[in-house]
């Protein structure tokens, strides 16, 4: 048939060419908003409020939204996820507990969003009558969130060498001392790797969103306060028709806030790697 | 958190590297003195976040079974799942179509992504120079954290017009909801299979070239090989993302409730289902719409599970 | 450390202080999507000129609607469509009346339908324009999600106890859906006559133009109510919500964005 050598070319010319189709879709896609958005996008239209339904005006509500429903969510889920990554590395040894635990955060991850939102509505809003509110939006997100800060903070704490638990005990510390003075602080990049990736998946998420937190024009002020984050914000004026041009504004604004967290973690990731090593 | 007796022993040291030398505080006989409660007090605390995520998944398990259970019970299994007659306003609640729907997107999803992602990671591992591999590679897992309705609302005015008029149909289709699902799974392919071909040693390949293979000859016939278990629960997962994915293929797939015939007719997945209609039901309707979420919530527990196994083999 | 546990001990205590409502009375309104955007324009003119309360309105749909006052997370609901006979319970109030307007692409040469013919279409028994007077081509019709007020009036109105067939593309909103049927030149499906814009062409349906006076005058048909319901008398903040909803100048406001008044005063 070929032989080996037309083989070979043969293959690398198709393996670049998905690699190269690869990279071009992807590139498409944040071209393509950024081309049509970013005209026209300027400080105003993140600190106007919303005229008709949206039609007008900037995203200034949408923006508090986000920006509450995912504070709360990193507020509750930060402290549960890093202290179960503490506790499963410095407070048990190996047993079924902790496998446990960890396949019940896998798990917890590969949950669909859209039953987180079913979730969020039948229990928060609904059971615990917290009604169309940022804690229910954000008591879900934390849930949507808390694998992934469980997994990468016990990734971080883990590279941190045995030396250091060594001499803490030495000097005489107790446990929970090393863990806060020692530990810590020297797993947090790659601890905050993991909540800043989490913020990134709050500020997109949509379908959980969407049944828990209502879809209110008004920025939402108080916890209990209904409101719409900005993904689902863009969803409705997409669908709707409602503005084109303020529906590329909103996806730019979107996916500007999305490369710049994803940037931070990658390069407080590169930081933390690099400190090792 | 004593070493249970038929656990294997590990090398704590390893396993633990927090559990060294300190005497034991696991058992609280030993906590004497205020240092001592709070350090019995803390353990406990952090025992129950640690019990959080268990927890939450359990409460999820609970609540959509609770909530879905009584009509799939009421209505039987069988008339639930292998009925394409969805007409909640009329009692009927058969959610072949959506079945189907889901099938045939993931599917799709499947086809677009493998071959593009699987050839790229390939590319980027074996043919490529270390220091753009890494940038390419980077590059790609910062696309990956793009928000769904974005790629929906692309497809909306790209994809859909296109398939319009050069295909027929209304344009939302199959063919639109597995382009767009296929482009949003993957980074998570690429990403994750690099990590599992990065992943073959080293020797596996010298020994190949050693022996007279041409690179291709030693990828396909022995890296590959040796890192499919890698790559196996990378497509799993992805499949896994792509079956659970809502809003971008509610923009897409028009939603009507028919098993399709090709991929340029509508069609409605599972999560579509949910979404559309969650906000209005009410009663029956409601519990057949959790229903459906058990049925996603199990299939994609299986796919998980079966990624877990499969990336866990040794081949 | 330890100040870690105090920031977070702080934004707690904000938090839990600031909990309830936002300052002032609150009024919250929800339901149809198809009343939503009327009852936004109403919030905002009348939130004006009273600046202690605020009116909350959310989408959900009408039964969503219907049910958040029953259950009390809202104090007035909104319906598009009919009460059925279980909902009768409740105390609801006419704010405006609403056409259907068939919607299909401005390039569609068709202009007039009767209603068997939409009916037909509906249900895929027509499944060809040119069997109605067009060019050859495949219907699309398009409808609403199951549950839907405006879906629950056309199938009152047109389809009567034919269904629509499954093969209909579903969309989740009046906009959406006018948004398909001005991308599609094939797609036709129905929206609140008060959404029609220059986007889609209306049909004249039984030979009536579809305008607001012909839905006043009784001559266009396909008209359904957009109701608020409350579990019980009105009082406080809503009951001043509703009377300007209700007063000349709300009517006036829901009259200039596509509407037609209320036939009715409440008690």
């Amino acid at each position: 048939m070929f032989s080996a050598k037309t083989e070979q070319a043969i293959a690398k010319s198709l393996l670049w060419l998905c690699t190269g189709l690869t990279i071009m879709a992807l590139v498409f896609i944040v071209g393509f908003v950024l081309v049509h958005g970013l005209p026209g996008l300027n400080l105003s239209f993140l600190t106007e409020q919303p005229r008709r339904m949206g039609k007008e005006g900037g995203v200034f509500p949408f923006v508090v939204a986000t920006l509450h429903m995912t504070g709360l969510a990193i507020l509750i889920a930060a402290p549960l996820g890093v202290g179960t990554a503490i506790y499963l590395t410095e407070y048990t040894r190996e047993s079924k507990l902790t496998v446990v635990i960890r396949s019940g955060a896998d798990c917890l991850a590969g949950v669909p969003s859209i039953i987180f939102g079913l979730f969020g509505f039948v229990f928060f809003v609904i059971r615990l009558k917290l009604g169309w509110s940022m804690l229910s939006g954000g008591l879900t997100l934390a849930l949507m969130v808390l694998p992934t800060i469980i997994r990468t903070s016990e990734e971080a704490i883990r590279a941190v060498p045995r030396a250091y638990r060594d001499v803490a005990f030495g000097l005489g510390s107790t446990r929970w001392q090393m863990v806060t003075r020692v530990i810590l602080p020297s797993a947090l990049p790659g601890i905050l790797t993991g909540v800043i990736l989490s913020i990134g998946r709050s500020v997109s998420e949509t379908a959980a969103v969407m049944l828990t937190a209502g879809s209110s024009l008004k920025a939402p002020l108080s916890p209990l306060d209904p409101g719409r984050n900005l993904a689902y914000h863009f969803y409705i004026l997409a669908t709707e028709g409602i503005s084109k041009s303020n529906a590329y504004r909103t996806a730019a604004v979107l996916i500007l806030a999305i490369l710049l967290i994803n940037f931070s973690a990658y390069w407080l990731m590169r930081r933390f790697v690099a400190r090792r090593s | 958190m004593r070493a249970r007796g038929s656990w294997r022993r590990r090398d704590l040291s390893k396993q633990s590297p927090g559990l060294t030398e300190r005497p034991a505080l696991g058992g609280s006989l030993t906590a004497v003195g205020r240092k001592g409660l709070q350090e019995w007090g803390t353990e406990k605390i952090l025992f129950l976040f640690a019990l959080s995520a268990i927890t939450g998944l359990a409460l999820i398990a609970f609540f959509i079974l609770h909530e879905g259970l009584p009509i799939i019970i009421s209505k039987g299994l069988q008339g639930f799942v292998l009925s394409t007659d969805w007409a909640p306003s009329a009692g009927r609640f058969g959610i072949l179509a959506m079945i189907a729907g889901s099938v045939a997107v993931t599917g799709g999803a499947l086809a677009v992504a493998v071959p593009l992602g699987l050839g790229s990671a390939i590319a980027l591992t074996e043919f490529c120079p270390r220091g753009p591999a890494r940038l390419l590679k980077a590059l790609i897992e910062l696309l990956a954290g793009i928000p769904s309705v974005v790629y929906g609302f692309i497809g909306l005015v790209v994809l859909v017009p296109l398939i319009r008029n050069v295909l027929g149909g209304p344009g939302l289709s199959v063919l639109a909801a597995s382009v767009v699902l296929g482009v949003m799974i993957l980074p998570n392919i690429v990403s994750i299979s690099m990590d599992a071909v990065l992943a073959v040693p080293q020797s596996y390949r010298e020994g190949s070239i050693a022996l007279g293979a041409t690179n291709w000859q030693t990828v396909h016939r022995v890296v590959l090989r040796a890192a499919r278990s890698g790559i196996v629960a990378a497509i799993i997962l992805g499949m896994g993302r792509a079956v659970g994915e809502t809003m971008a293929v509610l923009m897409v797939a028009g939603n009507s409730v028919l098993v399709p015939h090709s991929i340029t007719d509508p069609v409605r997945t599972l999560t579509s289902n949910i979404a559309l209609e969650m906000g209005y039901a009410a009663g029956e309707h409601r519990q057949a719409l959790f229903a459906t979420g058990i049925v996603l919530f199990v299939f994609i527990m299986i796919l998980n599970a079966v990624a877990a196994w499969a990336s866990r083999r040794r081949t | 450390m330890g100040y870690l546990l105090a920031l977070h001990v702080i934004i707690a205590a904000i938090a839990l202080t600031s909990c309830g409502r936002t300052p002032g009375t609150q009024v919250t309104v929800a339901g149809s999507t198809s009343v939503q955007p009327f009852a936004e324009v109403l919030a905002e003119k009348f939130c004006e000129s009273r600046p202690g309360v605020s009116v909350v309105v959310q989408g959900g749909g009408s039964t969503a609607g219907i049910q958040a006052v029953r259950e009390g997370a809202a104090q007035i609901g909104t319906v598009s469509r009919a009460l059925h006979e279980e909902e009768q319970d409740l105390r609801s109030v006419t704010i405006a009346r609403d056409g259907i307007a068939v919607i299909v692409h401005p390039s569609n040469t068709l202009d007039s339908l009767a209603t068997e013919q939409v009916r037909d279409i509906f249900s895929g028994r027509i499944s060809d324009f040119s069997r109605i007077g067009g060019p050859r081509g495949r219907v699309w019709p398009v409808t609403r999600e199951e549950g839907s007020g405006t879906r629950g009036a056309f199938q009152e109105l047109v389809m009567g106890k034919t269904t629509i067939t499954p093969k209909a593309l579903v969309q989740s909103s009046n906009g959406s859906m006018r948004e398909l049927v001005a991308t599609d030149p094939w797609a036709i499906g129905f929206i609140s006559l008060g959404l029609v814009d220059g986007s889609v062409k209306a049909l004249h349906i039984d030979g009536a133009e579809p305008s607001r006076a012909n839905v006043k005058n009784g001559t266009y048909k396909l008209c359904r109510p957009f109701l608020f319901v409350l579990k019980s008398e009105p009082h406080g903040a809503a009951k001043e919500f509703i009377d300007f909803v209700l007063s000349d100048e709300g009517q006036r406001l829901l009259e200039e964005e596509g509407l037609v008044e209320a036939e009715s005063r409440p008690h």
